[in-house]
């Protein structure tokens, strides 16, 4: 039982980290249709940028704003410079062009930082609380109430402002909402923007436990990516369950097969989704009447 | 009635290599309702979309109240005056009725949204019955009565309405010509798409007739009706 526990809080932490990445793939999917692969690089530059802020002596908290501001100018500046460019182009040409952007990110951040593994400090130390005889790290709980919070937030900013609403018609019709004098091109980029800003807050809270490098990127945006298919491409609810149980899948298939198996995971749910049920859990055929 | 609010001269527009407008030039002024007939695939959308601006044009001019507008953004035409009722009434399916008329009134800064979506509750009661129901679940007459709303709520001088009657049982597009007459009754102009010539002609200031991207015929609503190669071509009899 307490090897259980102890399997369901680790696959709970990571899979929290998935479901932000999925989120973060959802938002920018409703609003323009492209799937973004640099979302993994907006978890690493969040995580890079504060441990190199931290090290050139800025306080830990500090640096670690800054890191989320800098990857929201990232994210904004990869919509204003690779996708807002390209527009008119197919959704494939758009999602090569994130591929792209996310090898480009992955060579900067190799460069400007360097390509060994860092890490950041437990934010309240990491001393594990034992729960039922398994032992949870305060920083897995810090990551889960991080999640928690970023989820409350987009799920009132969705239902509560007009704005929110603005981004959601932009979603279901975009030529309708430009016709409502809706600015979707100004929407798009502050989904960018806002996806990018979720992952950095995501490499904020997960570095102390998973560590960061420059590469951790391309496995979190492939298991992300997992996540919100799992989840039903598009559907927020959908990203943040499919997050949870790629992680969980993952700690059980580390803890009972092998740990050989972790990174499989996450390939074998897209399989498996691809084969069996393409819309995934949440994401039913509308009903819509014409 | 001469003041012109809205002129299209020698407009074009393509699909890639297919022009869909070769040329077309028309005039709504104020206060009147025009209507634009025409065959399938003759233009008609074409122009509807490049009037407010989310079709690209190749040539050609579109003045409204006199400015050039050819290069504003489709949404910031909406906040010059210029809405449009797409084909097809295409409302944010997945949004409360309520936030679709809210949604109407995105580039208003005025504080008169609250009144006014109590106005189109009055006009149309069944959605303030429906406020708080998804817009996609809504019957055909009743989502078309939402775009029409919505249109309404950007507080349009022009409106563009794209085959409003489409698809609808008879009793309904009744009740849609009268919101068209009553719009002019509120002083809003009114460019209308219709395949169904014969009512939206009876309604109607003036008229044009367009085939394959070209205006062929143009005159009073009277007067086309009265044509004998429109009737023939259009009108079915």
């Amino acid at each position: 039982m307490a090897e259980f526990l102890q399997f369901a809080f680790s696959g709970l932490t990571v899979g929290a980290v998935y479901a932000l990445v999925a989120l973060g793939f959802t938002l920018i999917y409703n609003a323009s249709d492209v799937i973004n692969f640099a979302q993994g690089e907006f978890v690493m530059l969040g995580g890079m940028a504060t441990v190199f802020l931290s090290l050139a002596g800025v306080p830990v908290p500090l640096a670690a704003l800054i890191a989320v501001a800098a990857t929201t100018v990232v994210g904004l500046a990869l919509y204003k410079l690779a996708i807002d460019p390209a527009r008119g182009a197919s959704a494939v040409t758009l999602i090569i062009i994130t591929i792209g952007a996310s090898i480009f990110l992955r060579g900067v951040a190799s460069i400007v930082f360097d390509k060994r593994f860092h890490s950041l400090p437990h934010w309240f130390g990491d001393r594990p609380l034992t729960v039922a005889g398994a032992s949870v790290l305060p920083q897995s709980l810090v990551v889960l109430a991080g999640a928690l919070v970023i989820v409350v937030l987009l799920w009132a900013f969705f239902e509560r402002t007009l704005f929110g609403k603005a981004v959601l018609a932009t979603a279901a019709n975009r030529v309708a909402a430009k016709l409502s004098g809706i600015d979707t091109g100004f929407v798009v980029g502050f989904s960018f923007a806002v996806s990018a800003a979720i992952g950095a807050v995501a490499g904020v809270l997960v570095t102390p436990i998973t560590l960061t490098s420059f590469d951790v990127g391309t496995l979190l945006a492939l298991k992300g990516f997992a996540a919100a298919m799992l989840g039903g491409m598009g559907h927020p609810v959908g990203a943040v369950v499919g997050g949870l149980v790629v992680g969980l899948l993952e700690a059980f298939g580390a803890g009972y097969i092998s740990s050989q198996y972790k990174d499989a995971m996450a390939f074998i749910v897209i399989l498996a989704v691809l084969f069996a049920m393409p819309n995934g859990l949440f994401g039913r055929t509308r009903i819509e009447r014409v | 009635m001469s003041d012109v609010l809205l002129s299209v001269e020698n407009l074009r527009s393509s699909y890639g290599r297919i022009e869909a407008l070769h040329g077309v030039s028309l005039e709504v002024r104020r206060g009147e309702i025009v209507t634009l007939v025409g065959g399938n695939g003759a233009g008609k959308t074409t122009l509807m979309r490049a009037i407010s601006g989310v079709q690209p044009v190749t040539a050609g001019l579109i003045r409204f109240k006199g400015e050039a507008i050819g290069r504003v953004d489709a949404h910031r035409r909406v906040a010059l005056g210029i809405a449009q009722v797409p084909e097809g009434r295409q409302v944010f399916a997945p949004l409360s009725v309520a936030d679709n008329l809210r949604l109407g009134a995105w580039s208003r800064k005025d504080e008169g949204v609250a009144a006014d979506i109590e106005d189109i509750y009055r006009q149309f009661p069944v959605l303030r019955e429906k406020r708080d129901l998804q817009a996609g679940g809504l019957s055909g007459g009743q989502q078309q009565m939402l775009a029409l709303g919505r249109a309404l709520m950007a507080k349009p001088e022009l409106i563009l309405l794209d085959e409003p009657s489409m698809g609808l049982a008879p009793i309904l597009v009744e009740q849609i010509f009268e919101a068209i007459a009553g719009l002019k009754a509120r002083g809003i102009t009114v460019l209308l798409v219709e395949q169904n010539a014969m009512q939206a002609l009876a309604i109607a200031d003036r008229g044009y007739v367009i085939e394959t991207g070209t205006i062929t015929h143009s005159g009073e609503g009277r007067a086309l009706l009265d044509d004998p190669k429109v009737r023939g071509a259009y009108l079915g009899v």
